[in-house]
């Protein structure tokens, strides 16, 4: 590498954390106006004295808890559920693949090109003949179909860079398949799957479309719960704010923390 | 949906192995989950069919069609979602390129920095609307509007002014760090002896950038475009919080079209004929997106 001269690498800097700065800085005003008191959260100003108590009056709603309930609930069982159909399927296109393996994981791709919206009307309908609606168990299929596909091709993906070798081998010792994936894939590719879990997870917390539409207030996680303030009577910036900011971090930090793996995994390996 | 023919990797070799009982619930419920609204929707197209009045019934025809078609509504919310899908991608994919090489400088704090930078990819879409309604873009409380007043010029009213774009610039934000994402990690698997033998050959940063960058970005670029577009063309949340569609229609994309008459207007009929639209758009998209994806995957 060339060395750079010093106002080179300082302009870089300062464009660097310009821009980082710039995409940060909703974010940041949120997290700002979150400890404000209502009266000075109206008052776009930077001096103001710092107070929990909007984190207090949105934990103290009885409803908020259940709106963060449904949405563990709906993320986490949409994800195990998708994870228990695609770990199987891509065990399979990875480590026996035929004549229409290709075909199938474009295929399954094809599926998220189905738009939502050309199919709401159908599911709702469907949902509500069979009383799925406004519940839990109507998103977590919901999210579940909707992440299977991503979720197989992650999976495909971290699984094809394991060594056939190594599964032959414990076939040879006389493991089943069912042991082979349990006991030798899984555990070798844990991080892998650990990365699709996450943005499946991601995908579910942060699902606007569907929860809007199918849920109204027993099965409606945050998404919905946040969409309810924009209404008038619902406008206090501070609360606003506070809800927002608990109903991003979790999701924000596994973000972070996950955002190499989800990278190979949201292009399939074709970015390395 | 869009089919393909590729050529398949040659079998396993060895003994045959069954994977139906592995695979076979995957491609069920997914041939379900595509099929049956499918088939629903285009039923329900050619019906007469009302949620609030059972007395409209029967057998329409290409009515819906044709009242769609007639309904300047509609015709406004192909164009916006078309301006949408197409700023956006625009935006995230010029902006995404630039940040990404910038991030590939070193510099003090550049993870730190980037960390920051790829965080509104994973704000939820109504947080990131209602933030940037609110506390953003609003004439009297928001940030714009403050330093607009602080530099002496009237405060912009951004979403009766510029409805569409501000919506382009919230998806934008949104998008614009999982662009940086993905192609920050493409620049960073970049040869770099590759760009050092260019300095030597005396090529410019410019040059560089447009002979050994970008063709070495574009199989992530095109990925980028993909995901991209499959999320954009039914951006449904940020135009719920914010504009619900309006002022008139200047915000009505074909989502919020379809939403409005089905889940506001009762009308089945109409919505599916929308939804058949939508379903029909996607895939001409769809039809070239996988093609030339497929095209750089190695299955």
């Amino acid at each position: 590498m060339v060395k750079q001269s010093l106002p080179k690498r300082v302009g870089i800097a300062v464009l660097g954390w310009g821009a980082a700065f710039v995409l940060f800085f909703p974010l940041l005003w949120m997290l700002l106006t979150s400890l404000k008191s209502e009266p000075e959260a109206v008052n776009p100003s930077l001096t103001f004295t710092p107070t929990l108590q909007s984190y207090g009056e949105v934990l103290a709603r009885a409803d908020y808890l259940s709106f963060a309930l449904n949405s563990v609930l709906i993320s986490v069982g949409g994800t195990v559920l998708a994870l228990a159909l695609a770990i199987p399927a891509a065990y399979v296109m990875a480590f026996h693949p035929t004549k229409r393996t290709r075909s199938t994981l474009l295929w399954m791709l094809s599926t998220k090109m189905l738009p939502s919206v050309g199919v709401l009307v159908p599911i709702y309908l469907v949902f509500r003949t069979l009383g799925l609606l406004d519940t839990r168990l109507g998103l977590i299929l919901v999210y579940t179909l909707m992440n299977l596909p991503i979720v197989v091709w992650m999976l495909f993906t971290f699984f094809k860079e394991v060594p056939h070798d190594i599964l032959e081998a414990g076939r040879m010792d006389g493991a089943r398949t069912g042991a082979e994936v349990w006991h030798l894939l899984l555990p070798l590719t844990l991080p892998g799957v650990a990365s699709t879990g996450l943005l499946s997870l991601i995908l579910c917390w942060n699902e606007a479309f569907w929860s809007l539409n199918l849920t109204s207030s027993a099965a409606a996680p945050l998404t919905a719960f946040i969409a309810s303030f924009s209404s008038p009577q619902g406008l206090f910036f501070a609360k606003l704010s506070a809800a927002s900011t608990v109903a991003v971090a979790p999701i924000l930090v596994f973000g972070w923390l996950s955002q190499r793996q989800l990278v190979r995994g949201l292009t399939f390996g074709a970015v390395k | 949906m869009a089919t393909l023919t590729t050529p398949a990797p040659s079998p396993a070799k060895g003994r045959r192995f069954n994977g139906l009982p592995f695979i076979g619930p995957s491609v069920t419920v997914l041939l379900i989950w595509m099929i049956v609204p499918l088939v629903m929707t285009v039923w329900f197209s050619l019906q007469r069919y009302n949620l609030l009045d059972p007395t409209v019934t029967g057998f329409a025809g290409i009515d819906n069609y044709e009242f769609l078609v007639t309904d300047p509504d509609f015709w406004a919310s192909l164009t916006n979602t078309l301006l949408l899908v197409g700023s956006v991608l625009v935006i995230t994919v010029v902006g995404g390129t630039l940040l990404a090489v910038l991030f590939d400088q070193p510099f003090p704090g550049r993870n730190l920095a980037r960390l920051f930078a790829i965080a509104p990819f994973f704000v939820m879409p109504t947080v990131a609307a209602l933030i940037w309604k609110n506390l953003m873009m609003h004439p009297i409380y928001g940030v714009f509007g403050a330093v607009a007043r602080a530099l002496g010029l009237p405060a912009v009213d951004w979403f009766a002014d510029y409805p569409l774009l501000s919506v382009i610039l919230i998806v934008s934000w949104e998008w614009l760090p999982f662009a940086l994402l993905i192609l920050l990690t493409a620049v960073q698997s970049l040869d770099r002896e590759q760009l050092e033998a260019a300095r030597m050959d005396g090529a410019g940063a410019l040059a560089q950038f447009v002979y050994i960058v970008l063709p070495h970005l574009s199989r992530a670029i095109s990925v980028v475009v993909m995901i991209e577009t499959i999320f954009l063309l039914t951006v449904f949340a940020e135009i719920y919080v914010t504009t619900a569609g309006g002022p008139g229609n200047a915000t009505t994309n074909l989502a919020f079209l379809i939403y409005a008459r089905a889940l506001l207007q009762y009308d089945v009929g109409g919505a599916s004929a929308g939804g058949v639209v939508a379903i029909i758009l996607a895939n001409i998209v769809a039809f070239f997106l996988v093609r030339t994806i497929a095209r750089r995957l190695e299955v």
